[in-house]
């Protein structure tokens, strides 16, 4: 962490900006765009996610080939994979409730704030609450099963 | 032609905002995902910030294990915000002008400084309430909207195809009983 190439942190916020921006040009800053989507008033909400992930899909197929490893980091070039569990199941679920009701999600939502909708923050609070809800619960879970002996 | 006139037709009714401010905001959404990679191998997702930034202030162990990465996440964050804002300030705000952008009829526009900045119509009992499932669902389910659905679709995960397919379906049975329930905006 503290031998972190000089450039590593100006590339993250240059991603950052790019990213911000997209979600900004795409409307999917805005709830309502989102909601209208979900009710299936307007479509096009599908050619932002397939939109990006057919351009990270690109990248992620071509850059293992080309290089060994990442020039900034060292890192080794990997897709996203994630192990699969029930987790995956609930959790996506109890997003969706989210999604469907408030119509944001975090990226969108810090892109939100970004165009100017301070109203925003609203949700974006509620996340916090959310993520420190779970990770209390789950962090005593752990722990009880770490100190715990294993009987069965 | 009928048929045409048909395809036209059916397309206006689906797409009635068009599909290009959507494909070129997508587009750039996975740049900016991509030029992280490219430089440092991260496949990044937003919602992980949560977590990460709750060890700045918790000594939870389920936020102290994103110890390691929690400043970047912070310079990813700022940069999203920053980064439309500049869309505001600039495609928003008619400085940059694009047949592709059209203030639209969602929420409202007011100006700050010059700048044409927009805020929304939907109730904050709604956002609040959402965001708290959302904060909840994003980390048990292992991800989020650029997580799962941008840069694990992108990985081809079998994980993240079957997270996305859970989030967007419940979503939209959410958003069209809330909806049904009289519920707007």
């Amino acid at each position: 962490m503290a031998d972190r190439h000089p450039l590593f942190m100006p590339l993250i916020l240059v991603g950052g900006l790019i990213f911000g921006f997209g979600l900004g040009f795409s409307h999917m800053a805005r709830p309502e765009v989102v909601l209208n989507f979900l009710q299936f008033e307007d479509f096009g909400l599908v050619f932002v996610m397939f939109g990006a992930a057919i351009v990270t899909g690109i990248a992620f197929a071509v850059m293992p080939r080309l290089r060994d490893s990442a020039p900034l980091t060292g890192d080794r070039y990997e897709r996203r994979l994630k192990p699969f569990d029930k987790n995956v199941l609930i959790g996506g679920a109890i997003f969706g409730v989210g999604w469907g009701l408030s119509g944001i999600c975090p990226g969108a939502a810090y892109a939100s704030l970004g165009v100017g909708n301070v109203t925003i923050l609203w949700a974006l609070a509620g996340m916090f609450v959310g993520a420190y809800a779970q990770g209390v619960w789950r962090s005593r879970t752990a722990d009880t099963a770490a100190a715990a002996p294993a009987d069965d | 032609m009928v048929t045409d006139l048909l395809v036209l037709q059916v397309a206006a009714e689906l797409f009635p905002n068009g599909v290009s401010r959507y494909a070129v905001g997508g587009l750039l959404v996975g740049l900016g995902a991509v030029v992280i990679y490219l430089g440092t191998g991260i496949p990044a997702g937003a919602s992980t910030f949560l977590e990460s930034t709750l060890s700045y202030v918790s000594d939870q162990s389920r936020f102290q294990q994103y110890v390691p990465s929690r400043d970047w996440r912070v310079v990813f964050t700022v940069g999203i915000i920053l980064g439309a804002t500049l869309f505001a300030a600039t495609v928003q705000s008619g400085v940059i002008t694009t047949s592709l952008y059209e203030p639209g009829t969602t929420g409202q526009l007011y100006e700050v400084a010059g700048v044409t900045l927009w805020l929304t119509d939907v109730q904050p009992w709604r956002l609040f309430l959402g965001g708290i499932l959302v904060g909840i669902g994003t980390r048990v389910g292992k991800g989020c909207t650029s997580g799962h659905g941008v840069c694990g679709v992108g990985s081809a995960s079998k994980t993240s195809i079957v997270g996305v397919v859970t989030f967007i379906l419940v979503a939209i049975g959410t958003a069209q009983l809330v909806a049904a329930l009289g519920v707007s905006p």
